[in-house]
């Protein structure tokens, strides 16, 4: 039914290209072939797998790196198409509508203050309340107006932000210090243990929402007209907002804060193959996971030390969103 | 046959009553078409038919069923509206739009099949906008567009077709044009079509039956030449008009006091 362009495949397999290029590029040299060959070992173990200082350099410290941003990007990018397509608003992101902030509250009490508490289901909870409260706030007369939510969106983000850095400054120094370079996002601390923690988390969240995609198109139409269509939409939007504040929580709780990815990726897949979110949708994906391991590689191996990654997407997030901005001009605003 | 019966309607913080008991019929490969100045309850009736509103009083029955407190899955397979602002979401193809009207048709965690694209390129061959199809439908023109709704709102296969001021946003040429096709498609395939206009000479033209309507009340009832005269327009819009025969077509002519 579908022609499938190069494009659509390109995309899908980019990030085992990004994966692949993240783990022999670092501080020990490795070279590629290497890569697949100890990664091949690993899955079939019959080609035996010598005990090699690289072995231990791939398999434990940079594979799981590079799978924890893949998933940390699939949850960003994959609720900031879905929140797009509900709210039929291309600038909103889990980052604007306040989900990161209010899931980054929830982390910060959970460290300084609770940490009985799982982190993650803090997280979870104070991320799902701020983005109702966005919600609510701008849902004026049964429908949420564009421009409305964006402001809302800010207006709840800056008091989410608010109310961390009052965590930050009550919480005791050795804390503090944990918390603030965790906010600045960082996949640093990955190991095997948080992948299976975020795997399981952003799966749940971003299953349903691979499954409900083609429902995102009548949504993206407006309350009213959704309704017509046969959309149950009071309960459809429950079930993708809540969906992609789990996925949106858990990647901050692993990884902290980092913005753009949610807003850039979407944007730049729907440019290139379009918007039915049939596509959209998991392109978007692969394409949030790919763009989040590239700028994971280039934090880690910029400079000797590694930068936060949520710094190396703000920088390439602001030019990109003025570039929209400038170029895009109506087309990319959606009218 | 479509039944409206003592429909009563008041918003939530309102005074008034919008609607003051409501009551007509539509019937099955005709074309109803509502009346009535702005703020008469035009709208109104037309939101709560749609299920959009909810009616403090009063039934919408269909073939004898009551079809007001469905739930909006089941709605959406007896009712197909047609909306009248619709402002352009994403790109979509047209083809795309058009099978937005099949979502009632398929299961919650499933895409559309083969048979929901059958239905949905029928619907286009229906309206005539084929050679539309891959093109984007927010870059068509106004008139190309409505089409696109009407055959959104026929792949959804129901029944009751619902137009709310099909050519309010269209150029002369394609108010002719769609009201034409709505014409076509309501006799071809049965359905019961209501709609609201504005211009009683389109619907003297294109409707089988008229409802004026003014402030919640139905004024007048029936076939369009006994609704739509001299003395209901003068008394529902206030101004003076008049009726002209020409060749078998009654037009009517505002007449401009200076």
């Amino acid at each position: 039914m579908k022609t499938k362009s190069p494009i659509y495949l390109l995309i899908l397999i980019s990030p085992f290209l990004a994966g692949w290029i993240a783990i022999f590029i670092g501080a020990y040299n490795v070279s590629p072939f290497m890569v697949l060959k100890v990664i091949a070992g690993e899955i079939a173990p019959f080609f035996g797998n010598p005990d090699i200082p690289e072995r231990a350099i791939i398999l434990d410290i940079r594979l799981p790196r590079v799978i924890l941003a893949g998933l940390v990007g699939i949850a960003l990018s994959g609720s900031g198409v879905t929140l797009q397509g509900i709210f039929r608003n291309p600038l909103v992101d889990p980052f604007i509508l306040g989900i990161s902030a209010g899931a980054a509250l929830g982390c910060a009490l959970s460290v300084g203050f609770f940490p009985e508490a799982p982190i993650q289901i803090m997280a979870f909870i104070f991320g799902t309340i701020a983005v109702v409260l966005t919600y609510t706030v701008a849902r004026t007369q049964g429908e949420v107006s564009r421009l409305p939510l964006i402001l809302t969106g800010v207006i709840i983000s800056a008091f989410f932000t608010a109310m961390v850095s009052i965590v930050k400054f009550l919480v005791d120094p050795h804390k503090l210090q944990s918390i603030v370079f965790w906010l600045m996002g960082s996949f640093s601390l990955a190991d095997w243990n948080l992948v299976k923690i975020a795997g399981a988390g952003i799966i749940a969240g971003v299953l349903p929402i691979f499954l409900m995609r083609w429902r995102l198109n009548a949504m993206s139409m407006g309350e009213d007209e959704a309704k017509a269509l046969g959309v149950n939409v009071k309960r459809e939007r429950i079930i993708f907002i809540g969906a992609s504040s789990l996925a949106v929580s858990i990647a901050v709780s692993v990884s902290g804060i980092i913005g753009w990815v949610g807003l850039m990726v979407p944007h730049l897949v729907r440019m290139l193959i379009g918007p039915d979110h049939r596509s959209l949708v998991p392109l978007s994906m692969a394409g949030g996971a790919a763009f989040m391991i590239f700028a994971d590689t280039i934090a880690r191996n910029l400079t000797a030390l590694d930068i936060p990654v949520g710094i190396i997407t703000a920088i390439t997030g602001a030019p990109f969103f003025i570039y929209l901005m400038k170029k895009g001009g109506k087309e990319s605003w959606g009218r | 046959m479509l039944e409206v019966k003592g429909l009563q309607f008041r918003h939530h913080h309102g005074e008034d009553d919008i609607l003051k008991g409501i009551a007509f019929g539509a019937n099955m490969g005709q074309i109803t078409t509502i009346l009535g100045p702005n703020g008469s309850g035009k709208t109104t009736v037309f939101k709560c038919i749609a299920g959009l509103w909810k009616p403090q009083r009063g039934e919408i029955l269909f073939g004898n069923k009551n079809i007001s407190n469905l739930p909006c899955e089941k709605r959406a397979k007896m009712l197909a509206i047609v909306p009248q602002e619709h402002e352009p979401s994403f790109a979509y193809s047209v083809l795309d739009a058009v099978l937005m009207g099949r979502v009632s048709h398929v299961g919650v965690f499933s895409s559309p099949s083969k048979y929901d694209y059958l239905k949905a390129e029928e619907a286009i061959e229906t309206v005539g906008i084929a050679h539309l199809k891959e093109k984007a439908y927010t870059k068509i023109s106004g008139g190309e567009r409505q089409l696109v709704l009407i055959a959104r709102a026929l792949a959804q296969e129901a029944p009751i077709l619902l137009l709310d001021e099909p050519t309010s946003h269209l150029d002369f040429r394609n108010q002719l044009l769609v009201l034409g096709k709505v014409r076509g498609i309501a006799r071809e395939k049965e359905l019961t079509v209501l709609m609201t206009l504005h211009d009683p000479n389109l619907a003297m033209l294109f409707s089988d039956k008229a409802v004026m309507i003014n402030e919640g009340h139905i004024v007048s009832n029936g076939v369009p030449q006994s609704v739509i005269t001299e003395d209901n327009l003068r008394k529902v819009y206030g101004i003076n008009v008049s009726i002209i025969n020409w060749n078998g077509a009654r037009v009517i002519y505002p007449r401009i006091d200076s």
